[in-house]
């Protein structure tokens, strides 16, 4: 392997590969975000909700998770123009991630709020407290424990989903791959760097994840 | 005197079952009031009415004079809102059979929680609160522990203070030993004893037919969701009336 004409390579390419990179960041990060603040009411409201919450929101989560991201992609970008939203191709996808996401969010906040016992929702209404004071501070704190194993997975699989984004032209970190690869046919080095970048941002997701969870974890106070 | 707690014809059903068929009766200022009876007879729902986290049908229940869970509009039985409900409920103090002590927060936190959160209590404040009655319930050097390090009976113990720390009108006892290792009841009905006999108000559901005889000023036996007798332990107890208690006392020990 000629080594030299790889990092040559790597060097004239390396703006196109920070565009790249800080587009699939971008758009992962955007979809995590609003995909878990999204995920977060759909799950209260497929938990909690009355009739008219619930069935709505228990739709969507069946409907999304069980609808391909490629095809979830695919319509977002199309659909939205057709209907009169001119959406560049960077906000269809991120959208499309972050439905994706919110649904994923949301079924994996209904099975840890489902884990708890009902129990604890009594002892908070009988201090006192209302529906809105028992979740943050009861239901929530708990099921951020239970979920967030599962989160942290759900957020990497983002990062993998944005691979989906090459399809519609957002010049994401796979696409300026293959584009950089068109242009010097080293096809399994600039991959193999792909995969290496791709490792990194979720090696970093799940050092945050860890470090979150190892801050819930802590007791209030010390024991003495 | 207005009594603390006033049951008024009081029915409750779950679908067609009717659990509750008409429930009458008060506890005055500083009164302990034992409920006892065989599971299915009625006596957790009667309680879990008292503040709300089961709703009833008809009659009414009065908690400081204040009827609780509903209004009439129009001559129809209306429920009142959220906000409203959860002020009511904060009147009485519950404990719970299996503790519910809240699992992520130390036992401090779980007693400050609804001194700064619903009384709006500032923390230096409901701390020193919170100290007071753990340490009245004898907890007050764990206070920094999770309830997962600590016993049954010191999480019942907990629960107490939580309670109680609330300033309610009426501590309401559900089976608060039930749960426990027969080696830990005693520190928790040594509790409940001494906050009796301090003068705080109590409803308790309970199995324990000594302590119900040694603690209470009156005793509600119920039978199939009505009260089949009540009045004065020493009477329930040595000369109960009715056959059905007469048979219920032969079939517990104490």
């Amino acid at each position: 392997m000629d080594w030299t004409y790889f990092f040559n390579e790597v060097v004239n390419n390396r703006d196109a590969l920070l565009h790249g990179t800080a587009i699939t960041f971008a758009v992962s990060l955007i979809a995590i975000l609003a995909g878990t603040v999204l995920g977060i009411v759909i799950g209260i409201a497929v938990t909690y909700g009355n009739k008219p919450l619930r069935w709505p929101a228990r739709l969507y989560i069946d409907i999304i998770r069980g609808t391909p991201v490629l095809v979830l992609v695919l319509a977002t970008f199309y659909v939205s123009s057709a209907v009169g939203f001119n959406l560049t191709a960077f906000q269809a996808g991120a959208l499309a991630l972050t439905l994706f996401c919110a649904s994923h969010v949301g079924e994996i906040l209904r099975g840890a709020l489902q884990s708890l016992s009902r129990g604890q929702i009594e002892a908070g209404r009988a201090i006192g407290l209302t529906f809105g004071g028992i979740f943050r501070y009861i239901l929530f704190p708990q099921a951020l424990r239970y979920a967030l194993p599962t989160w942290i997975t759900a957020a990497v699989e983002m990062v993998k989903a944005s691979t989906l984004l090459s399809v519609i032209g957002v010049a994401e970190l796979l696409l300026t791959t293959q584009q950089i690869i068109s242009n010097n046919f080293l096809n399994m080095q600039f991959y193999l760097l792909a995969g290496v970048i791709y490792f990194l941002i979720d090696f970093a997701i799940e050092q945050v994840g860890r470090f979150i969870g190892r801050r819930l974890d802590q007791p209030t106070r010390r024991a003495v | 005197m207005t009594p603390i707690v006033e049951v008024r014809d009081l029915h409750k059903r779950f679908g067609e079952l009717e659990v509750l068929k008409g429930i009458d009766f008060t506890v005055a200022e500083g009164e302990v009031v034992s409920i006892i009876g065989a599971s299915g007879s009625g006596k957790t729902t009667l309680l879990r009415c008292l503040n709300l986290l089961e709703e009833f049908h008809r009659g009414d229940v009065l908690i400081g004079g204040e009827a609780i869970g509903y209004h009439l509009r129009r001559g129809q039985r209306v429920r009142i809102g959220e906000r409203e409900v959860a002020r009511q409920r904060a009147m009485t103090g519950m404990v719970f059979q299996a503790f519910n002590l809240f699992p992520h927060m130390s036992a401090l936190d779980n007693v400050t929680l609804g001194l700064t959160k619903v009384r709006g209590m500032p923390r230096p404040q409901a701390i020193e609160l919170a100290d007071h009655w753990l340490d009245r319930v004898g907890m007050l050097e764990r206070r920094d522990h999770r309830p997962s390090q600590l016993s049954g009976g010191q999480q019942q113990r907990v629960a107490i203070a939580r309670a109680i720390a609330m300033s309610p009108k009426v501590m309401l006892f559900d089976e608060a030993t039930s749960a426990l290792d027969p080696e830990r009841v005693g520190e928790v009905l040594e509790t409940i004893r001494s906050l009796a006999q301090e003068g705080m108000t109590m409803v308790l559901v309970t199995h324990e037919m000594r302590f119900a005889r040694d603690v209470s000023d009156k005793v509600v036996f119920m039978e199939d969701g009505r009260i089949a007798e009540q009045g004065p332990p020493q009477r329930l107890f040595l000369n109960p009336e009715s056959p059905r208690l007469q048979a219920f006392l032969k079939t517990s020990s104490f």
